[in-house]
C-alpha cells in the first residue's frame, strides 16, 4: 500500500455562475478553506501547483503563478501554472504529487480555478474549442461538443448505445448532485428532460453537456512524515497515472476508446497494486454523457461497449455495484475547467474520510479519479486510499 | 493558327428558390412574373459559396477535360461583378486552387455580365501571340437583387470556365469581335449591396442594341449567314430578351433554346452567356458551328464564332454537365434564401 | 485566423496536399514534421483525390462565432481513400445522405472570415458523392 503522499486538507468554492466572484476571489477562497481544513498556515506551504486552462482567453490574464501567490499572500513561495485543457487540475495534482515524491517539498498545494462567465456565450464556444486542434478541427468548424457528439454517434453505431442510455448518465448525476451543496445544480431531472432539451451537437443535447462554470478547488498535499504529524485522517495517493494521445480526434486509433484513459489507468492501477475490481467509487470526466460511458469502459468497470447498459441498469448509481460521480459529476457539480481535476480529488477525500453525507458509499477502500483534456489528448488518473 | 477551347467546365450551386416563393413575400402575382420574365426558379449559393468558390469548381471541371499540366496555364482571369474582395484578386485564389501558380499572370475583370467573355478574348490574344501556352478565363457570379425589386426574381449564382489553347482543341474559336459604348443601363456604386438600373432603358438602347449590332458585325466580317449556325448563344438575363434578340437577328427557336438555362436557374450574370455556351458544348456534335454573343451592362457585347471538333465528345464526360447540375437541386424558402444571401444577419 | 496562419496551409487546405513517408509509405495528411507512424522526417508530396467515406458525424447547432451563420451544419470525420482521416463540414446534403459509411467527395468552399472587413480563408468541405 503506497503511503508516501497524502491529502491533508481540502477546500472548494461553490461551482456555478458566480457573478460576484472574480478569478482572484475564487482561488483565495478555495485555498483558504483548504489551509484551514489542513490546520496549517500558508507559510508552511513549500510550493503551489495551479491548474487553469484559459485565463488568457476568458479574463485576458496570463502569468497566473505570480497572481495566485500575490493574492494568496504567499510570496515569495514558488507557484507553477499547469495546463492541459480540461485535465489541467488532474495534472496540477500529479505535478504536486511528484514534487513531494521526489523529496523536493514536503507540503504543497495542488489547486485549480477557472472563471468562465466574464465573456459572452459566443466567445465561450470558441475558447473551449482551443482544447481541440485549432488548425484542423476547430478551424474547420468543429466545436468541443461536436467532437464528443461524433464519438457518441460512432459509439451508437458500433455498440448500439441509445440516446436514452446517454440521458441516464445525466439523470443519475443530477440525483447525486442534488445531495451536494457545492454543486452548481441541485435539481433532479428525468430522461424526458434530457431528451427534450435543445440540441447542441446531434445527438448531444443541452442536458448531455456539462455547464459553463466558475469555481476553484484546492488540496494540501503532504509527505508521509508531515501527514502523520499534521493530520488525523490523511487520504493517501495510492497510484497516479498520466498519458497523452493525438490532439485531433480524427488521428486516434479508435473513435470510441480514449487510449490516454486506458494508459493512465493502467499506470495508476499498477502503482497501486490493484485492479478496477478493487475500486469502490470513481469520479470520472463526464464533460458530456458519452464521456462517462467511454470512461467507465476504458477504466475497466465494464466491457467496451457496455457502458450504456451498465448505467441504464443502475450499476453506477449510489446503490449500484460501481458508484460513479457521487459528487454529481461535471454535469451537475459544474465544470470550471481547471478546477475539475482537483474537485474530483476532493470528492474522493470526502468518501474516504466518511464525510460524504447523503452520497456516502459505505466501506470504500479505494476511490479513483479520472480527468481528461480535450477529446482525449490528455488523461490523468489517480487512486486514493484510506 | 487555331486558337480555341481545350477544356471547359461549369458549376451551378445546389439551392433553388421558386418565383412563387419570392412573389409570396412581396405580394406579387407569380404567374404574371413568370410570364413576363420567363423565369420559374433561380439558383442560390450556399452561405459558404462565393464567386471564387464557384470559379474554382468550374475551373477544376475545365481542367478535367483539358487534361493538361496546370502549371502550363500562363494566365488566369476571373470575371465577376461579385468578387468577394474589392481589392485582392479572385484570380490568384483560383490559380492557387488549380495549382497553376507561380509562373503566370493574373488579374480580375469586371464588365457586368460579360466579364467572362472579356477574359476569353484576353486569353485568345495571349495564346495566339505565343505569350502564354494556355489561358484560363472564368465568368462567375453570386449576384444580388434588391429585396422586392424585379431583379430579385432573376439574380442568381453560377459560373463557367474555359481553358484557351492552341492544340487538342474541343472547339476552335474562328473569330471574335465586340461592340462597346458608354451606356449606363445598370450599375452599382462601391459599398452598395444592390445594383440599380434604368428600368425599361435596359432594353432597346442597351441589351438589344449591343447584342444585335455585335452579332450583325461578326456575321458581316466572317461572311457567315444565320443559317450556318447550329446554335446561337445570347446573354440570358431572363427568358424573354434572348428570344426577342434571336428573332430580330433571324435565328430560330431550335437554334437558341438549347443555350437558355435562365428559366430554371435565373441570370447568373458573368456566368450567364458562358454557362449557355457550356450547355451547348455538352450536347454539340463534331463540326457544329456556334455563335456566342454576350452582353454586359455599361455596355458591351462580345461575339465569338466557334466550331466543335471530334475531341469534344471524347472528353466531355470527364466533368459534370450543366444539365446534371441544374437537375441536382434543393428548394429553400425565402427566409432561408435571405439568410444565405446575407439579407438578414445575426449581429 | 491570421492571414499567415491559413496562407501557410494553403496547399493542404485548397488541394489536399499531403506527404507520403519515404520510409514507411504512410500518407500523412496534413504534412507534419515527423511521420505519424515511424517518425522519419522525409516526405514525398502527394495530392489526395478528395474521395472518402464518413466514419462518424454530428450536426452542430451551437457553433463558435466564425461559424454561427452556418448553423446548423454537419461536421464529420472522413476517411479518405488513401488512408488519412480528417474533420470537415458536409454540405449540400439531405438528411438521409449523411450516415456512417456514406461516400463523399471534397469541394472548395469558404471556411471562415475575420469579420466583414477581414480576410476570407478558403478550404475543403465535403459533399455526398453522386
Amino acid at each position: 500500500m503506497n503511503q508516501e503522499v497524502a491529502i491533508i486538507g481540502i477546500g472548494m468554492t461553490k461551482f456555478g455562475e458566480l457573478w460576484n466572484r472574480s478569478f482572484r476571489q475564487l482561488f483565495v477562497e478555495a485555498g483558504s478553506e483548504a489551509l484551514e481544513d489542513a490546520g496549517i498556515k500558508s507559510e508552511e506551504i513549500g510550493a503551489l501547483f495551479g491548474g487553469n486552462m484559459s485565463a488568457g482567453q476568458f479574463i485576458g490574464q496570463e502569468h497566473l503563478a505570480s497572481l495566485i501567490m500575490d493574492h494568496s499572500n504567499m510570496t515569495p513561495q514558488p507557484a507553477t501554472r499547469v495546463e492541459a485543457a480540461c485535465a489541467s487540475g488532474g495534472l496540477a495534482l500529479r505535478t504536486a504529487y511528484m514534487s513531494i515524491k521526489s523529496g523536493m517539498h514536503d507540503v504543497v498545494i495542488a489547486a485549480g480555478a477557472e472563471k468562465m462567465t466574464d465573456v459572452l456565450p459566443s466567445k465561450t464556444t470558441g475558447a473551449l474549442a482551443t482544447a481541440a486542434d485549432q488548425e484542423w478541427e476547430a478551424g474547420f468548424g468543429a466545436t468541443f461538443p461536436g467532437l464528443y457528439a461524433m464519438i457518441a454517434r460512432r459509439h451508437m453505431h458500433e455498440f448500439g448505445t441509445t440516446e436514452e442510455q446517454l440521458a441516464s448518465v445525466s439523470v443519475k448525476n443530477h440525483y447525486n448532485g442534488s445531495k451536494n451543496s457545492k454543486a452548481q445544480f441541485q435539481n433532479e431531472i428525468t430522461i424526458d428532460d434530457v431528451l427534450s432539451s435543445p440540441m447542441v451537437a446531434d445527438p448531444l443535447k443541452l442536458f448531455d453537456c456539462s455547464p459553463v462554470s466558475d469555481g476553484a478547488a484546492a488540496l494540501v498535499l503532504a509527505s508521509a512524515e508531515k501527514a502523520k504529524e499534521l493530520c488525523e485522517n490523511p487520504v493517501w495517493i495510492a497510484g497516479s497515472g498520466q498519458a497523452s494521445d493525438t490532439l485531433a480526434l480524427h488521428s486516434r486509433k479508435s473513435l470510441t476508446t480514449l487510449n490516454a484513459t486506458v494508459e493512465a489507468g493502467r499506470q495508476a492501477y499498477k502503482q497501486a497494486g490493484i485492479t478496477s475490481k478493487d475500486i469502490g467509487a470513481a469520479e470520472v470526466h463526464d464533460c458530456f454523457t458519452i464521456a462517462e460511458l467511454c470512461a467507465i469502459e476504458d477504466l475497466g468497470f465494464c466491457e467496451k461497449g457496455d457502458g450504456g447498459k451498465f448505467t441504464e441498469q443502475g450499476e453506477t448509481g449510489l446503490k449500484g455495484s460501481m458508484p460513479v460521480n457521487t459528487s454529481g459529476g461535471l454535469k451537475t457539480k459544474g465544470h470550471p475547467v481547471g478546477a475539475t481535476g482537483i474537485a474530483q480529488a476532493i470528492e474522493a477525500s470526502l468518501q474516504l474520510r466518511g464525510e460524504a453525507g447523503d452520497r456516502q458509499i459505505d466501506d470504500v477502500e479505494y476511490v479513483l479519479t479520472h480527468n481528461v483534456g480535450g477529446s482525449g489528448g490528455t488523461a490523468a488518473v489517480h487512486i486514493f486510499s484510506r | 493558327m487555331d486558337v480555341g477551347i481545350v477544356g471547359y467546365g461549369s458549376y451551378i450551386p445546389y439551392y433553388r428558390i421558386k418565383t412563387e416563393e419570392i412573389a409570396r413575400v412581396w405580394g406579387a402575382n407569380p404567374e404574371s412574373i413568370k410570364k413576363g420574365l420567363m423565369v420559374s426558379e433561380k439558383s442560390v449559393p450556399g452561405p459558404d459559396e462565393d464567386a471564387v468558390t464557384i470559379a474554382t469548381e468550374a475551373s477544376r471541371n475545365a481542367l478535367a477535360l483539358a487534361d493538361i499540366d496546370p502549371e502550363k496555364i500562363g494566365a488566369v482571369y476571373v470575371g465577376s461583378e461579385s468578387h468577394p474582395y474589392s481589392v485582392k484578386p479572385s484570380s490568384t485564389i483560383v490559380a492557387e486552387a488549380i495549382e497553376a501558380t507561380p509562373i503566370m499572370t493574373a488579374a480580375d475583370l469586371e464588365f457586368a455580365c460579360k466579364a467572362g467573355t472579356a477574359g476569353m478574348q484576353i486569353c485568345m490574344g495571349l495564346v495566339g501571340s505565343g505569350m502564354a501556352e494556355y489561358g484560363l478565363a472564368v465568368g462567375a457570379d453570386t449576384s444580388q437583387g434588391a429585396p422586392g425589386d424585379p431583379l430579385e426574381y432573376t439574380a442568381a449564382a453560377g459560373g463557367a470556365a474555359f481553358i484557351i489553347g492552341k492544340d487538342n482543341l474541343l472547339a476552335k474559336i474562328e473569330s471574335t469581335s465586340s461592340f462597346t459604348t458608354d451606356t449606363p443601363d445598370f450599375w452599382r456604386r462601391p459599398g452598395e449591396a444592390y445594383p440599380k438600373h434604368g428600368g425599361r432603358f435596359t432594353g432597346e438602347p442597351a441589351y438589344f442594341k449591343h447584342i444585335v449590332s455585335c452579332t450583325e458585325q461578326i456575321l458581316k466580317d466572317s461572311g457567315y449567314e444565320v443559317k450556318d449556325f447550329k446554335y446561337f448563344v445570347p446573354h440570358q438575363p431572363n427568358g424573354k430578351f434572348p428570344r426577342i434578340a434571336a428573332k430580330k437577328l433571324g435565328f430560330t427557336e431550335e437554334q437558341v433554346s438549347p443555350s437558355l438555362l435562365v428559366e430554371r436557374i435565373g441570370n447568373t450574370y458573368s456566368g450567364a452567356s458562358v454557362l449557355g455556351l457550356a450547355a451547348v458544348l455538352d450536347q454539340a456534335e463534331e463540326g457544329d458551328k456556334i455563335l456566342l454573343t454576350s452582353y454586359g451592362s455599361g455596355a458591351g457585347s462580345d461575339s465569338f464564332i466557334l466550331e466543335t471538333t471530334g475531341r469534344l465528345e471524347k472528353v466531355r464526360e470527364n466533368a459534370p454537365s450543366v444539365e446534371s447540375q441544374i437537375e441536382h437541386k434543393h428548394y429553400i424558402d425565402y427566409a432561408t434564401y435571405a439568410k444565405y444571401r446575407g439579407k438578414i444577419k445575426k449581429e | 485566423m491570421s492571414v499567415s496562419r491559413f496562407w501557410r496551409e494553403i496547399p493542404s487546405r485548397y488541394n489536399l496536399s499531403g506527404g507520403k513517408c519515404t520510409s514507411c509509405n504512410l500518407i500523412n495528411f496534413p504534412r507534419r514534421e515527423r511521420c505519424k507512424d515511424c517518425g522519419v522526417s522525409d516526405f514525398e508530396t502527394i495530392k489526395l483525390s478528395g474521395l472518402g467515406k464518413i466514419l462518424t458525424y454530428t450536426k452542430i447547432h451551437a457553433a463558435a462565432e466564425a461559424f454561427e451563420h452556418e448553423t446548423p451544419y454537419y461536421l464529420a470525420i472522413i476517411e479518405l481513400e488513401e488512408g488519412p482521416r480528417l474533420t470537415a463540414q458536409i454540405v449540400d446534403a439531405h438528411k438521409g445522405e449523411v450516415s456512417i459509411g456514406a461516400e463523399v467527395e471534397s469541394c472548395f468552399r469558404k471556411i471562415s472570415e475575420d469579420g466583414k472587413a477581414g480576410a476570407i480563408s478558403y478550404g475543403y468541405k465535403f459533399k455526398p458523392r453522386k
